[in-house]
């Protein structure tokens, strides 16, 4: 018979601390639909699609009665699509058109892996490919973009940043009615993870075998709570706290993943234990990192509170499965944080201090709203910043910033859903347009060298 | 297949006599049973089996869920391996 105070914690953390699994996410390669023409690949991709996630969602809720957990996401990840599209890169908008068909389709939430590693050259089909972007995600709904343009091993490249500065602001204009919302399913990532289940960054690595299945969960509150029972712990004592809250988290995730996977065929890839935020109250990152004694999130110490919240939700995770994967640490997505939010209407939370924390949580600047009329060189300015932090730390970095056509500072964008809302913040006026001109590769640092 | 069910709420009269009424009349054997009081509320936790259950888990859990609403109480039916993955090393 189990521990009553064991099972009734498990209890509590879904119905009061919102432990939930966040996304189950099935991986799909793609490459076998690469055929002569844009028509026939897209009729054999949204066949694929559709023939191999049939039944996701059924599954998913299944599961979900069974094990008495919520999962709130059901989604689907593809080869990056700028490799298909290749043959016919000027038509790489249908095969966009069949991902969201095919996601609708499917009744699943987000479909990832519009995207194109670029991060040491840029072939001609791929720069094609990336300039549908704009028009792709303003023409569909669930679909999601991402582009590699950095890693530790080969640098950052710096005339994809220079081109993605300019993707970010035309996708911006081309959803200005509804804030440059196209901006939130597009990110620019340095180290980007091949089996990442988490939105809108993930795609099916050509590294990954056909059909895979990855779960990401999720857990502030539970973390959050955890931290709560122990108000007069030292950060050691914390820091054991939220490893074994984050092994519990992860056991859960793991049985699902390996249950999904077995049901569905596929195989069970890995597990990402990424605190998300919501904008839900007691949902939040940034409150896990004021119960740890900041007045407010953004001021000094909080780079400190996160590295060490980051890397204690790590080793709970790998303690708990030797399948760890995706991202595993903690997200600081500003829109989708209650805490963050708050911080930054208060104006505590500026883009300069959610660069630091960057190098120690998991991710990057994320779900940021700027300025409408913030130039393409300083969103590549951002991006070239974050893609260094992580390019010298060995880490994943990210951009998601939404330059709000037409707002300024003052002003604020609302998302609506798990997207949230952002005030404007402040970026700094003074250009980087010359440096982003100059174009070229940033050599890969010299700790890369280890063969 | 062994499923946990855990009744938590109000303590009041008759509680375990409408819960196990209920699973009898659905099949499912009760194995063991803890009961205890948490802060002025009642809480039972049951490991029951499963084999000769009339429905699915799935379908049982829902159904657990309702009739709780019904005489007031939080009940969930869950598979046990999610007890065991989340404490047990």
């Amino acid at each position: 018979m189990f521990n009553k105070y064991d099972v009734l914690e498990t209890i509590n953390m879904v119905e009061k601390e919102h432990l939930d699994i966040r996304t189950i996410t099935m991986g799909i390669s793609l490459l076998p639909c690469v055929a002569g023409s844009a028509d026939e690949t897209a009729k054999k991709v949204y066949d694929r699609i559709c023939s191999r996630a049939e039944n996701l969602v059924k599954v998913a809720e299944s599961l979900s009665m069974e094990y008495g957990i919520p999962i709130v996401n059901k989604r689907v990840s593809v080869t990056p699509a700028s490799i298909i599209c290749a043959p016919f890169a000027a038509q790489s908008a249908k095969i966009g058109k069949a991902l969201d068909d095919a996601a609708r389709t499917l009744g699943i939430d987000f479909l990832g892996g519009y995207s194109a590693l670029v991060h040491k050259g840029m072939a001609d089909y791929e720069k094609t490919f990336i300039e549908t972007i704009p028009e792709v995600l303003a023409t569909t709904e669930k679909l999601c973009s991402s582009i590699n343009i950095g890693s530790s091993k080969s640098g950052i490249n710096m005339d994809a940043v220079r081109l993605m500065g300019e993707i970010v602001k035309q996708t911006a204009e081309l959803t200005k009615s509804r804030d440059g919302f196209g901006c939130a399913k597009l990110v620019v990532f340095c180290n980007a993870v091949e089996d990442n289940p988490f939105m809108a960054g993930a795609f099916h690595g050509v590294g990954e075998s056909g059909t895979v299945v990855n779960v990401g969960v999720s857990g502030p509150g539970v973390v959050q709570h955890a931290i709560e029972s122990i108000p007069e712990a030292n950060l050691t004592e914390l820091a054991e706290m939220i490893k074994r809250t984050a092994f519990k988290i992860t056991r859960a995730g793991q049985l699902v993943a390996r249950e999904a996977a077995r049901r569905l065929g596929a195989e069970f890839g890995i597990v990402d234990l990424s605190l998300a935020p919501t904008p839900a109250r007691g949902d939040s990152v940034a409150q896990i990192l004021e119960e740890m004694g900041l007045e407010r999130v953004g001021t000094h110490g909080t780079t400190a509170c996160l590295a060490m919240l980051n890397d204690a939700v790590k080793k709970g995770g790998v303690m708990a499965s030797s399948r760890v994967g995706g991202l595993s640490g903690a997200f600081i997505p500003v829109s989708e944080d209650i805490g963050m939010i708050e911080a930054a209407e208060k104006g505590g939370l500026c883009i300069d201090k959610l660069e630091a924390m960057t190098a120690v949580c998991s991710v990057g600047l994320d779900m940021i709203a700027i300025p409408g009329d913030t130039p393409a060189s300083t969103i590549s300015a951002i991006i070239a910043d974050e893609a260094a932090i992580g390019m010298i730390n060995n880490k994943t970095t990210a951009v998601r910033v939404i330059p709000a056509p037409g707002k300024g500072v003052g002003d604020c964008v609302n998302f609506g859903g798990l997207l949230g809302r952002a005030p404007i913040m402040p970026v700094h006026g003074e250009s980087s347009a010359k440096f982003i001109a100059r174009g070229g590769l940033i050599p890969a640092p010299i700790h890369s060298n280890k063969n | 297949m062994r499923a946990v069910v855990t009744v938590v709420g109000k303590d009041k009269t008759g509680i375990i006599a409408k819960v196990s009424a209920f699973l009898a009349e659905k099949g499912v054997n009760i194995l063991d049973i803890s009961q205890t009081i948490l802060q002025d509320y009642f809480a039972m936790i049951m490991l029951v089996d499963m084999s000769g259950a009339k429905d699915e888990l799935s379908v049982l859990a829902q159904e657990c869920s309702e009739m709780g609403k019904k005489i007031g109480m939080s009940i969930h039916l869950q598979h046990e391996e999610i007890f065991n993955a989340m404490h047990r090393v």
